[in-house]
């Protein structure tokens, strides 16, 4: 029987043959080569070049700040929501889900128009008395973005790992002693770490490569190593630098992964490959 | 007391975060001024030159039918795979969901030039091509939604019903379907939301003349976002709050959690 089911499995195989594998090999292939067709390792160091190596920088500075302004906002976010007993967790994933259904690039030039100089919040800022905010076209507006953008991405998988928690497991630690402080960091932390494992890796791998955001928000004076891969591809033409340039951020993504499950090697679950 | 207090003022603005460019969107759809910062009144007008704009019309075609057609096909290619996957030995799972995993957790713009790549060799960029990358980064999502459904079936009452002379496709209708719906439904869904907001992906796989909502937005920019635009967005995220609303209503019975983690 189980012969016959595994057949089910056949289409999916070869999809994943000839549209995962295959398009990793002819990425391999460009980034090892030259226009001629010679064997170069030129695509892959040129990531050392001085514009290069400070957009891989900046673009690991700003998927790192990102990272972990969404933990900080989204771990108490879960602990709240999950203390508001909510009986349909469906409802909670629907919340954030939603607005990814107005399309992303319009929402970001909505955080544009409101960001800038002359936009609502400034305005009402300075009605209010305050000084005006000048974040457009920095740095800091792009993680903005960033952080409005992957948010979800880190709150649903931690909260629902907290939703999983067993009532009877808290109710013991306190019966046995534990005060506060010690079934969060004893019990709900270590608990939850599957959900924050898969919450960083979630926000920091498309925090890394992203390259729409610093457009609109850094005004093209914001350049991460995505923008720098896409402008080889669209404008330079150079698809062979282009693709050297992505295999080294694949090595960064795969580095990061490899490096976050090492440290979760006591939590069941986490695991990635 | 205090802390509840607290605890609400940080949902508020967690909410707002979230939901503030929205309503933004939804005003200016309304307002009567090209201005994006001016209130000129209220209008309609952006809506009825909606439906006259050929170009945006047929963004917005283009956009709906490689959402359908490929969060289909997947669900499809998706749901059958987890079946066969879950009869698997412990090795070839393994294989499977790290192969399951790649697109998953490749940034999306390798997964864009790579498929690229692999499409200018063999044929021309054009509607396909979108379809087949979109296809390809919705499947993931379907298995991881249905295999845990799968994973807690006990394969003891499949069988049952075969014995008691149950045609196999019978018996999966009647046995394993009822169990899985929920996953193939949620994935299904996942597949669409992750279709319609994509852009990296449909950029580098499309070809000249086509464009989704997405890829149009971007190649305007410069020019500036047409009203219309705000228009169509509103009535999709009014269509999409609606769905789910209904959907949410009706699926009361089996709580069904939506596995958007990367795991």
């Amino acid at each position: 029987m189980n012969k016959f089911r595994k057949l089910f499995a056949g289409p999916y195989i070869v999809w994943v043959i000839g549209f995962t594998v295959l398009p990793i090999l002819m990425i391999l292939y460009y980034a090892f080569t030259n226009a001629d067709g010679a064997l170069t390792l030129q695509n892959v160091t040129a990531i050392a070049e001085p514009i290069h190596f400070k957009a891989l920088l900046l673009s690991l500075r700003l998927a790192l700040e990102c990272t972990v302004i969404c933990l900080l906002l989204s771990y108490p976010l879960a602990m709240i929501l999950n203390g508001l007993k909510i009986k349909k967790q469906s409802f909670v994933v629907f919340i954030f889900v939603l607005p990814m259904w107005m399309n992303f690039m319009l929402r970001i030039l909505a955080w544009q128009m409101l960001l800038s100089n002359n936009g609502i919040i400034n305005s009402i800022l300075q009605t209010l008395g305050f000084g005006g905010i000048q974040i457009l076209n920095t740095p800091t507006a792009v993680v903005f973005g960033m952080v409005y953008d992957f948010l979800p991405f880190m709150i649903l998988p931690i909260y629902n790992s907290m939703v999983k928690i067993r009532k009877d497991v808290i109710e013991a630690a306190r019966d046995l002693g534990a005060n506060n402080g010690i079934v969060f960091f004893r019990i709900i932390v270590p608990l939850t770490m599957p959900g924050v494992i898969s919450g960083i890796i979630m926000v920091f791998v498309p925090a890394l490569t992203s390259f729409v955001i610093s457009d609109l928000l850094g005004g093209g004076k914001v350049l991460l190593i995505g923008n720098v891969i896409e402008q080889s591809f669209i404008k330079g033409m150079n698809w062979n630098l282009g693709s050297g340039l992505s295999i080294v951020l694949m090595i960064f993504v795969i580095a990061s992964m490899a490096f976050m499950n090492s440290h979760s090697k006591e939590t069941e679950g986490a695991a990635v490959w | 007391m205090v802390k509840k207090s607290i605890e609400r003022i940080y949902l508020i603005l967690i909410f707002l975060f979230l939901y503030l460019p929205i309503a933004v969107l939804i005003v200016l759809s309304f307002n009567n001024s090209k201005s994006r910062v001016s209130w000129g009144g209220f209008t309609f007008d952006w809506y009825m030159k909606l439906f006259q704009s050929d170009r945006i019309m047929n963004a917005f075609y283009t956009t709906i039918f490689i959402t359908l057609v490929s969060a289909v096909i997947s669900t499809i290619i998706g749901t059958l795979a987890a079946i066969g996957i879950s009869a698997m030995k412990k090795k070839g799972k393994a294989i499977m969901l790290g192969a399951t995993n790649i697109p998953l957790l490749n940034a999306d713009i390798v997964t864009g030039i790579s498929l690229m790549l692999l499409f200018v060799k063999f044929t021309k960029l054009g509607m396909s091509t979108v379809l087949l990358a979109h296809i390809t980064f919705n499947i993931p999502y379907v298995i991881l939604n249905v295999l845990p459904k799968l994973n807690g079936l006990s394969p003891n009452t499949y069988e049952a019903a075969l014995d008691l002379g149950a045609t196999p496709l019978y018996a999966f209708y009647k046995i394993v379907w009822p169990d899985i719906r929920p996953g193939v439904f949620s994935g299904f869904l996942m597949a669409v939301t992750m279709s319609l907001d994509d852009f990296s992906i449909t950029y580098f796989t499309k070809g000249a003349g086509i464009n989704t909502l997405s890829t149009m937005i971007y190649t305007e920019l410069r020019k500036g976002i047409k009203p219309e635009m705000y228009a169509l967005s509103t009535i999709l995220f009014l269509i999409a709050l609606i769905l789910l609303l209904l959907m949410n209503y009706r699926s009361r019975e089996n709580k069904q959690t939506v596995h958007i983690e990367r795991k």
